[in-house]
């Protein structure tokens, strides 16, 4: 029973490691909270359905159109609604995004139903039972490419020259632009990368548990949001981890407290956070307070 | 900071003497009544929320959970215990105000936009709340058949008789808000959005100040809710959702935050123009979306400065 929670908390948990990647990589760069990216997150995996259902494709090209389709509309949010605003408070770019974010979602309600579809996988599932643990190939998958695009990441972040120009933008944006740093096209680059590993997040999740639906993306951007201050946002490792604490603490506070209240322990976790240490576990950036 | 003062005496007459006749004008058509009653609710959300987050300066997300606390402690007490609805409505006010509190004790170390996820998630626990505790709240299935309030035996049996409590209350709330910004306390929430350190160096209790704005904003959401509840005569948690609290926002937004008149046009337009644009169904949604995006993009000076703009051209031109 604890094993099997651990089980349905790691899956779970990878996937809001990779929902906070991108809050914590665009907060790093730019500061801000962009509200949208639950919504980006579920637009990605409703296209990742559309290419599933009409072209009868597998999985892996479910996961790649997604990703690429959440880039560009990562891209889009930021032409749109964050642009303007970089020398702006925090405040206004939250509530810009806020506006995308509404618009997005009432969008998705109208093309794909507000009702839960089940999501076809295009391939046969096998289930494993190891020491009394039910394990199917879906829980590999998600694990397996949850650290693959992780391992991507980090390469990326460490070793790729536009990588290194993330990390100086996110230090200082002006020193960064002395450099010679397109800042903007790394800003751009940010929002498509963050995109894309939320779209990716998007499909799994959507396969592993055979539903999606719009309203997913508010509830997910929400917790993916407390993963990232929980490990202190504006750190990647930070969100990996807390993406993975909150997964768990749901999963066995679900089981051994009540299921109802299941989403109201990323919220209480999220304010106990906030409240006792703002920083969050492996943070840098302090909560501006005073 | 601009109130009512702005405008002409007769002006002001006019419009209050207009919108009393309004239910003769628009006599059986209920619909029209029923449109301008969620007027006067919004209005007094709208206010309610200007307070917090334009005076304040202080990001509140969760404004529609003060709301449904209001409007079930009227409901509740009501359909359980067969309370006055008069006995309910002080009640109401004091208790979401005392929520208020404690969603700001948060306020007090965070701020910008992590306090709007904190506010976001308070909401988001309510909504749960509601759902969940089943044996008080009834659950999801809502609290149904909530009576009619009376007065001197005169049972509200009319639209006309809700359209007149509902100008009360926001007639009342307007007065209290157009006061409170050029009070004491008013002033200090301004100094506190426009600057939280300075304001502490001019000897301003910022702490203070923060729990004040969203007290007295969620007494005043809560008396809303307290007055849906009976109009509507059923709540259920589905009836304080996020998209609630964020359609308040766009209205606050819209009338250009601090702005106590702009909040009530902000209500005004939000509520009225979608009945135009019903055509458009759930796309509305969309449109406020946009909106607020816009709205934040072009810098978010709203009606407030628009009529700020006309006014001064008017100035110069009156050789001013």
């Amino acid at each position: 029973m604890i094993l099997q929670q651990l089980v349905n908390g790691l899956a779970v948990g990878a996937v809001y490691s990779l929902i906070a990647l991108g809050f914590t990589m665009i907060y790093g760069v730019l500061r801000i909270v962009n509200f949208a990216h639950g919504s980006i997150y579920m637009v990605g995996a409703f296209m990742g359905l559309t290419v599933a259902k009409h072209l009868h494709t597998n999985l892996w090209i479910s996961i790649t159109v997604a990703m690429l389709g959440a880039a560009i509309l990562g891209i889009l949010v930021d032409h749109v609604s964050t642009r303007q605003l970089r020398s702006a408070d925090p405040y206004s770019a939250l509530l810009s995004t806020l506006g995308v974010s509404i618009a997005l979602s009432v969008t998705a309600e109208l093309i794909w139903g507000s009702s839960t579809q089940p999501f076809p996988s295009g391939m046969a599932v096998h289930t494993y039972e190891v020491a009394g643990v039910v394990v199917n190939s879906f829980f590999l998958i998600i694990i397996g490419v949850t650290l693959v695009l992780m391992v991507a990441l980090y390469l990326f972040v460490q070793k790729s020259p536009l990588g290194v120009a993330m990390r100086a933008v996110s230090h200082s944006v002006d020193t960064a632009r002395l450099m010679g740093i397109n800042v903007d096209m790394v800003i751009r680059m940010t929002f498509a990368i963050s995109g894309a590993l939320a779209a990716a997040g998007g499909v799994l999740v959507s396969v592993y548990y055979d539903a999606i639906y719009p309203s997913m993306g508010y509830v997910a951007g929400l917790k993916a949001f407390t993963a990232a201050v929980v490990g202190g946002i504006g750190s990647i490792p930070g969100a990996i981890l807390g993406g993975f604490l909150l997964g768990l603490a749901e999963n066995f506070g679900a089981a051994y407290l009540s299921s109802g209240y299941k989403d109201a322990i990323a919220f209480t976790i999220l304010l106990a956070v906030l409240l006792i240490k703002p920083a969050g576990l492996l943070g840098r950036h302090l909560v501006q307070k005073l | 900071m601009l109130t009512t003062a702005g405008l002409p005496l007769w002006g002001r007459y006019l419009l209050v003497g207009g919108w009393l006749l309004v239910p003769l004008l628009l006599g059986k058509w209920d619909y029209g009544l029923h449109v301008l009653i969620m007027v006067g609710v919004y209005v007094v959300l709208a206010l309610s929320l200007n307070l917090v987050n334009g005076m304040a300066g202080q990001l509140n997300l969760g404004h529609a959970a003060f709301f449904g606390i209001g409007s079930y402690i009227t409901a509740l007490l009501m359909v359980e215990k067969a309370w006055p609805f008069w006995a309910t409505l002080p009640l109401a006010f004091v208790i979401s105000g005392m929520f208020g509190l404690l969603v700001g004790l948060p306020a007090l170390r965070v701020s910008g936009d992590y306090l709007g996820i904190v506010t976001l998630g308070f909401g988001e626990i309510t909504r749960l709340v509601l759902i969940n505790w089943i044996d008080v709240t009834h659950g999801p299935m809502g609290v149904p058949g909530i009576p009619a309030p009376t007065l001197f035996g005169y049972a509200f049996s009319s639209k006309a008789a809700y359209f007149y409590l509902v100008t009360l209350l926001a007639a009342a709330t307007w007065w209290v808000m157009d006061r409170l910004a050029v009070s004491k306390i008013g002033l200090e929430m301004l100094a506190l959005k426009e600057d939280e350190r300075v304001a502490q160096a001019l000897g301003i209790n910022v702490g203070r100040v923060k729990l004040q704005a969203f007290a007295i904003g969620a007494c005043f959401a809560g008396l809303a809710g307290a007055f849906y509840a009976v109009y509507i005569s059923f709540i259920s948690p589905d009836s304080f959702l996020f998209n609630d609290s964020a359609v308040i926002l766009c209205m606050v937004v819209l009338g250009g935050m601090g702005s106590v008149l702009g909040s009530v046009v902000g209500a005004v337009i939000l509520i009225i123009a979608p009945e135009g644009l019903r055509f458009l169904g759930s796309w509305r949604m969309v449109l406020y979306g946009i909106l607020l995006t816009v709205m934040m993009v072009r810098k978010p000076s709203g009606i407030w400065g628009l009529e700020r703009r006309v006014r001064n051209a008017i100035r110069l031109t009156a050789g001013g």
